[in-house]
């Protein structure tokens, strides 16, 4: 492997890992508590509300029932409207949020599933208000799962971001299409697979070995 | 302190409505264990869920403490609520927090500052004697030291009333005698008002001072402990109270055909209730004395006490003239002694079997 590669390979992990982060940040900020509200909502729940559960859910079914590379293109206008331009690395964040927000939401809230009735139960019986039972009893005791979940989904994002790249907008898998497919250089095309294949271990060990901390049961 | 008229649940479920509760009225006074026992589904839970609104009657009044729970709005609900301990079957305690944080949930939902929570939770802690694991998680207690951070976290807000659901129904016989201990314990020196939901004969005889059964969602009888015990009306109670103590005959008679006139070679089987002192009197060695060519052979006997009061059960066998047996049973009834004729048996003869 020729040292010219190098850069070209740090540059597109650099880029990678930028479009994953921020559009995870960006995602779990409305994620989260989209997935609090389908918990929360739903029947039988504290917030029950079958309505906007019904309205919500359908809204996050259909979000994800579009292919990414579907959803990235479809959504271009928006994009251009966000950030003044549909290509580039920052351009690819956006698709990246709109695809990952309902993708947490249906995580969070399978999440928030496992934690037994009893516990918020218990924390009605002793006066709790909504808002005291999400922030003290279904956040803290899911948190354990919700970040295994989350783990899934930035292992997603590196897929997705990959795809996302690979229509002008850097990272790994922008690399990997125009040096390794385009240009017939096999040895990037291994290199920047090898990356990736390295990159999602280490989330997944990451993630894996920050539930097993924060897992008191 | 608790007072609950013509409540009725009806729950609407898919599978149709269930009836849960059927004008259910009940009084409990201020400082009294009152036990609630039936079977599984007779609407126990629901019924002690009514009382702090985790479930809504469909109607009927709940007043605790003077207050109508039925009419009060979400705010005042919470705030009512701090005023009602409640533990579980299952504990409910977050796995998430330590023993220390658990007892001291009730009161950060309060926003008590961190220093007064300190000298609220350390007695507590000292009082249920688990000083050594505050700063354990819930997965490293045994059952029996979940149920106790229970019971504190359920004192910390001061409540007036503690309501336990099947609260000893997950542990062994040893744990939940030394559970009952400590619910005891509490009861008389903070004058707590507990309710005591259970399937368990055995958790009503060691620490209420009465008793509702409950049955379909209607209260079958009620009453002191003692006079359910001792003096069962409706054939759900005798059931509860046969599991303690057992109605069958000795093994020796079991089975054999019981005849209300005397047959040859049958003995007349007597039921025998003795009550606080009488326990204490020679009532069956004076019989002996007065009723001569009685001969009285004991079958069974079970000696044991229902809140201080000693309660001995026995059945004895009479045998002799047909008179003397009559006269013996005349002398009996004369006693402080409950006597309930079983009727003449024969002994099973070993070698016809
Ligand atoms: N949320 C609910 N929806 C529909 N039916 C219910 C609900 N909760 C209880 N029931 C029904 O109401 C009846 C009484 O239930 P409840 O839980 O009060 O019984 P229980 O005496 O506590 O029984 P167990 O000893 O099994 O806990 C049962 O028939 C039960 O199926
Ligand atoms: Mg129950």
């Amino acid at each position: 492997m020729s040292s010219e590669i190098i850069p070209l390979l740090t540059k597109a992990l650099g880029e990678t890992v930028y479009m994953v982060l921020v559009s995870m940040l960006l995602a779990s900020i409305i994620g989260v508590p989209l997935g609090v509200l389908l918990h929360t909502t739903d029947k039988g729940q504290i917030l029950e509300s079958p309505t906007l559960n019904k309205i919500v859910g359908s809204i996050v079914n259909a979000l994800r029932s579009i292919p990414f590379i579907i959803l990235m293109v479809a959504i271009i206008p928006f994009t251009r409207f966000l950030v003044g331009s549909a290509i580039g690395t920052t351009a690819a964040i956006v698709p990246l949020v709109v695809a990952s927000i309902p993708f947490i939401g249906r995580q969070v809230e399978t999440s928030l599933k496992e934690v037994p009735a009893g516990l918020v139960e218990a924390a009605l019986s002793m006066g709790a208000t909504p808002t005291q039972i999400i922030s003290k009893v279904l956040l803290p005791e899911a948190m354990p799962s919700i970040v295994s979940q989350l783990t899934t989904v930035i292992i997603a994002l590196v897929g997705e971001s990959a795809m996302a790249g690979a229509i002008g907008g850097g990272g790994l898998g922008d690399l990997a299409i125009r040096y390794g497919y385009q240009r017939f250089r096999p040895e990037v095309m291994l290199a920047t697979v090898v990356i990736l294949i390295v990159l999602v271990q280490v989330v997944q060990f990451l993630g894996n070995t920050l539930a097993k901390r924060l897992n008191k049961r | 302190m608790i007072k609950l008229s013509n409540i009725e649940k009806i729950y609407d479920s898919p599978a149709g409505k269930v009836h849960a509760l059927k004008g259910i009225n009940l009084e409990i006074a201020k400082g009294e264990i009152y036990g609630i026992i039936g079977l599984s589904g007779a609407g126990k839970s629901t019924l002690v869920r009514c009382i702090n609104m985790l479930e809504r009657p469909t109607a009927g009044s709940v007043l605790v403490d003077g207050k109508e729970m039925t009419k009060l709005n979400e705010s005042e609900l919470r705030e009512a609520r701090k005023n009602i301990g409640m533990i579980f079957q299952h504990f409910n305690l977050l796995s998430s927090a330590t023993v220390y944080e658990n007892i001291a949930f009730p009161l950060t939902l309060s926003k008590v500052p961190a220093a007064e929570i300190q000298k609220k939770v350390n007695p507590l802690l000292e009082l249920v004697g688990l000083k050594d694991k505050a700063n354990q998680y819930p997965a490293q207690l045994s059952g029996g030291q979940k149920q106790r951070v229970g019971i504190a976290r359920a004192l910390a807000s001061d409540p007036k009333i503690l309501l336990c659901d099947e609260a000893t129904s997950a542990l062994d016989p040893q744990t939940t005698k030394s559970i009952l201990d400590l619910i005891k314990v509490i009861n008389e020196n903070f004058s707590l008002t507990v309710v005591i939901i259970t399937h368990e004969m055995q958790v009503i005889k060691e620490i209420c001072d009465k008793v509702a059964v409950i049955s379909n969602g209607v209260i079958a009888e009620r009453g002191a402990v003692l006079d359910i015990f001792t003096n069962p009306q409706q054939p759900i109670t005798k059931e509860f109270i046969s599991v303690l103590l057992s109605n069958e005959l000795p093994a020796a008679f079991r089975g054999n055909e019981i005849s209300q006139v005397k047959t040859e070679g049958s003995l007349l089987l007597l039921r025998l209730i003795f009550l606080g002192e009488s326990a204490d009197d020679p009532v069956i060695s004076q019989m002996l004395r007065n009723c001569a060519g009685v001969e009285c052979t004991m079958l069974f006997g079970n000696l044991d006490e229902i809140h201080g009061v000693p309660f001995g059960r026995f059945i004895v066998g009479l045998s002799g003239e047909e008179n003397s047996i009559q006269s013996a049973l005349e002398f009996l009834r004369g006693k402080d002694v409950r006597v309930e004729v079983i009727g003449y048996v024969k002994r099973n003869n070993p070698a016809f079997n």
